[in-house]
């Protein structure tokens, strides 16, 4: 009997990038509930518009690039993108917020770098830091949570989805329902020598974080702590973000209590739980080995504190994130395992 | 107190970094002891005079010839820069050819087989059993694993000779490598559990050879009857002072022989050295009981443990084949080919090689067939960009960065490789297997390896034509100066003759002299007789 001849491993994968995406999408759910409670379904109707300008763009891209479209959108990588990057904006922006966001990290980070596996840049920090630059005003319409305003005010969905297409209906206004958020106010507050505990007065404030972002926070730490379980990510760069932002800031927080604020509100206000567990761990554009992860964890720390103490935007991570994609290959370069019987 | 050395080797387990723990299917071949009723003789044997790493043997008969069960078909021959063995009949018969066919190997290129059609009556040659072996010498003893054509059976063929050859004197343990990892493959646990003694007496001749007193056995963890088994057989044949049996941990590819060392040792072997640089000498249980079958029978390696298994086997099982028979006759042994069957591998199902028919030969390599049905490799996978997800480094147990090497491999950036000490690969498969972009990683590196030897062998024959160059070069100057050191010399000397008297005075005796003998001389001989005389 002839065969056709096979080479090893003669078994069937344990595993496929679909399924690495698939996963990190499902790990994802529980955080984008929770923000879906706190700040409307507008959230959702950003993912879906990311969403779509994503795959058509990915499609559109790889027609011209002349490659195999099945395999390719079939890998989930650009809704995985799309995801992240909707989950940053405000969930009442324009539409077409995610339509530059998208091609911004769609056609420019992604298939103009070589599309998947080949880019430096993480895209859907590449998308936030574009629309965020461009378009500042819209990118600071983030609404108050659920709790701080009336339940009546919440935008429902037609009147987000009008919002999101054809801009603020006239019964309402910006001001009415949009909110300073925890971290906005905390770099104004402490710009204007005010105390922590006065600035933590405001009702924007939680327990620990901001109100509302510290449950969402808690939910996406949850979904990475699947992630990890599942050996989707390992362990090495959430741990060394949140490990090096506790170390960094408690030396302050105890020095003098009254201007720094205490570790656990760094950690959860903004989108640093996010991107620990899932921006971060972007494998294409992170480092590979387990010491190297833990250095672009660290650097992510440091450049996050940095730029929310004395950088021009209240949240650093997406800079903090792409600063650090640079340094990846350097990093990676330096952190090589010793090979086996190599001197040590 | 540091455990790993080689002082504490077996006492204290240790660990290698990675490895994978795969599902085992060793229970599907092994669960049942081997068949009481013998594999039928095949009516022809396909025999490779190359099954063995090294050259391939010299033929010492012909087409038409007659030969008897055990008599020696190939030698190694003289010119020993190179490792060789023997091949001997596996049954008594006529040689009808010798020609090129298929064999296992990766290339799947044809190779030089001799093939015997059987007679049916299974003659052996003479036998020359010994009745005690500890009179031998370690000479005659390593002579007789030679011409038995004994070579590592746990897949990597090298001529046992010369390994303990190479090792006497230097070694001082033993290991007898019965950790088989790949899933599926169940030859040496069957073989430990069916014949303990005859490795156990394998071991005490080989103790002997090396002149050693520790030899440890390792097999899995799971391994409990084959545990009970060897204990057993240690304490019959009173070698419980001398021999030890260790459980390692199940984790592939805990069997790779420098993987077992450092489990065992806590130590390395040396980048580019071989474990007997550490005093170690690893062999197969296999390879231990075919000793004991070489030196106390007198029986040459003519036979083997094969795993016949898969879910495109009907009845899996251990068999004991003949080196050459069809692996055909081995299926149809075990109950033939389920209907799902899509391919067939010779090997584990990590490192084993895609076979092209079962028309090819059992060989000494051949621990396992492995049948599997199109459920078990599922479609042809896609073959996707890497993502850098680190999952290869994770599970590489050598060290290495997988994913950087297919990268600079690709971009054929061979000089990295060194750098990337792409050597040290192993070949195990893990990377290959946790891949999630399914990137055929260990064929890159088998082929960045080949390109790193053919460069080498470039840049060794180019260093030698710039030697060559340079030394020519330099012989050209040296005969320059010394030509000129040794006309200056003479200058001086001529100048610096302080009788200038006499010189002159000879002179013009000298050309007196010449003028009677040459009246008619030509004015160019005047020079002519000058450098004579000056040379």
């Amino acid at each position: 009997m002839e065969f056709s001849r096979s080479g090893a491993p003669h078994l069937p994968p344990e595993n496929t990038v679909s399924k690495v995406m698939l996963q990190v999408i499902l790990a994802l759910i529980p955080g984008i509930l929770a923000m879906v409670w706190f700040f409307g379904v507008g959230v959702l109707i950003q993912i879906a518009l990311s969403i779509l300008f994503a795959v058509l763009l990915e499609w559109a891209m790889l027609k011209l690039r002349g490659k195999p479209i099945r395999p390719f959108l079939s890998d989930y990588s650009a809704v995985v993108t799309a995801i992240l990057f909707a989950l940053c904006i405000p969930p009442l922006a324009p539409w077409w917020i995610s339509l530059v966001g998208m091609i911004a990290a769609i056609v420019v980070a992604k298939h103009l770098y070589g599309g998947l596996g080949q880019n430096i840049f993480n895209p859907a920090m590449v998308a936030y830091v574009v629309v965020l630059i461009a378009f500042p005003l819209e990118l600071t319409r983030w609404l108050a949570p659920r709790g701080l305003i009336d339940v009546e005010l919440l935008p429902g969905l037609l009147q987000s989805l009008q919002t999101i297409i054809s801009g603020l209906p006239a019964n309402l206004s910006w001001d009415a329902i949009t909110q300073a958020t925890p971290l906005d106010l905390l770099k104004d507050g402490v710009e204007q020598n005010q105390m922590i505990s006065e600035i933590r007065q405001a009702p924007v404030f939680g327990n620990y974080g901001g109100r509302g972002w510290e449950w969402i926070a808690n939910f996406f730490a949850l979904g990475g702590i699947w992630l990890i379980w599942r050996r989707v990510i390992s362990w090495h760069i959430p741990v060394a973000i949140i490990a090096s932002v506790i170390m960094i800031t408690l030396p302050a927080w105890l020095y003098d209590p009254s201007s720094n604020p205490i570790p656990l509100q760094h950690i959860f206000s903004g989108a640093l739980v996010l991107c620990a567990f899932f921006i971060a761990t972007d494998p294409v554009t992170g480092c590979a080995s387990r010491r190297g992860k833990i250095i672009f964890g660290l650097g992510v720390a440091i450049l996050t504190l940095t730029i929310r103490l004395w950088g021009g935007y209240p949240d650093g991570v997406a800079f903090a994130v792409l600063l650090m994609n640079m340094f990846a290959p350097l990093i990676d370069r330096y952190t090589r395992p010793r090979a086996y019987g190599k001197p040590r | 107190m540091d455990h790993s050395s080689i002082e504490n080797i077996g006492k204290h387990l240790h660990n290698f970094p990675g490895g994978l723990k795969l599902k085992h299917y060793k229970a599907l071949s092994c669960s049942k002891p081997l068949p009481a009723q013998q594999l039928p003789l095949s009516q022809e044997y396909i025999i490779p005079v190359s099954q063995h790493l090294g050259r391939p043997a010299e033929i010492i008969v012909s087409p038409g010839q007659q030969v008897k069960k055990g008599q020696p078909l190939s030698v190694p021959g003289n010119a020993s820069s190179t490792p060789g063995a023997y091949v001997h009949a596996p049954t008594s018969g006529e040689i009808v050819a010798i020609e090129q066919r298929p064999v296992p190997h990766p290339s799947g290129l044809n190779s030089t087989c001799i093939i015997l059609r059987a007679d049916g009556k299974d003659d052996w040659i003479e036998l020359e059993p010994v009745t005690d072996y500890r009179q031998l010498s370690r000479q005659q003893l390593i002579q007789r694993v030679q011409m038995a054509g004994i070579v590592g059976l746990g897949g990597a063929v090298f001529p046992t000779d010369i390994k303990l050859q190479g090792g006497a004197g230097s070694i001082d343990t033993l290991i007898l490598n019965g950790a088989e990892c790949e899933p599926y493959i169940s030859c040496d646990e069957t073989l430990m559990k069916q014949d303990p003694e005859k490795i156990i007496q394998g071991a005490l001749i080989l103790s002997q050879v090396l002149n050693i007193k520790r030899v440890l056995v390792a097999i899995e963890d799971p391994m409990d009857a084959c545990y009970q088994k060897l204990q057993t057989s240690i304490k019959t044949l009173g070698a419980a002072d001398c021999i030890k049996v260790v459980r390692v941990p199940m984790l592939y590819p805990e069997g790779g022989e420098r993987q077992l060392i450092q489990v065992l040792s806590g130590t390395e072997v040396p980048a580019g050295k071989l474990p007997v640089s550490m005093g170690i000498l690893v062999l197969n249980v296999a390879t231990a009981a075919a000793i004991k079958d070489a030196i106390i029978d007198g029986k040459p390696l003519i036979e083997r443990l094969v795993t016949v298994t898969g879910a495109g086997i009907c009845e899996p099982q251990n068999v004991v084949a003949r080196i050459g028979t069809p692996i055909a006759d081995l299926i149809s042994f075990c109950g033939g080919y389920t209907p799902g069957i899509a391919s067939l591998v010779m090997g584990g199902p990590l490192m084993g090689i895609g076979l092209q028919s079962d028309s090819l030969p059992i060989i000494k390599a051949s621990n396992c067939i492995l049948a599997l049905t199109h459920a078990d490799i599922s479609s042809p996978q896609v073959e996707m960009p890497c993502i850098n997800c680190g999952d290869c480094v994770g599970v590489c147990p050598a060290g290495l960065l997988p994913q950087t090497l297919q990268m600079v491999i690709r971009a054929e950036n061979f000089e990295a490789l060194e750098e990337l000490n792409l050597d040290a690969c192993i070949e195990c498969g893990c990377c290959d297997y946790i891949c999630p972009s399914h990137i055929p990683l260990v064929d890159y590196f088998r082929y960045g390896k080949s390109e790193q030897r053919v460069r080498t062998v470039e840049r060794k024959q180019s260093d030698l034509a710039k030697l060559r160059f340079d030394r020519r070069e330099k012989r050209l100057a040296k005969q320059q100066t010394e030509r000129r050191a040794r006309h200056l010399k003479r200058k001086q000397a001529l100048a610096g003759s302080s009788d200038k008297k006499d010189s002159v005075a000879a002179a013009i005796a000298r050309a007196k002299a010449r003028k009677q003998a040459l009246t008619t001389t030509p004015r160019d001989s005047d020079s002519n007789t000058d450098s004579g005389e000056q040379s």
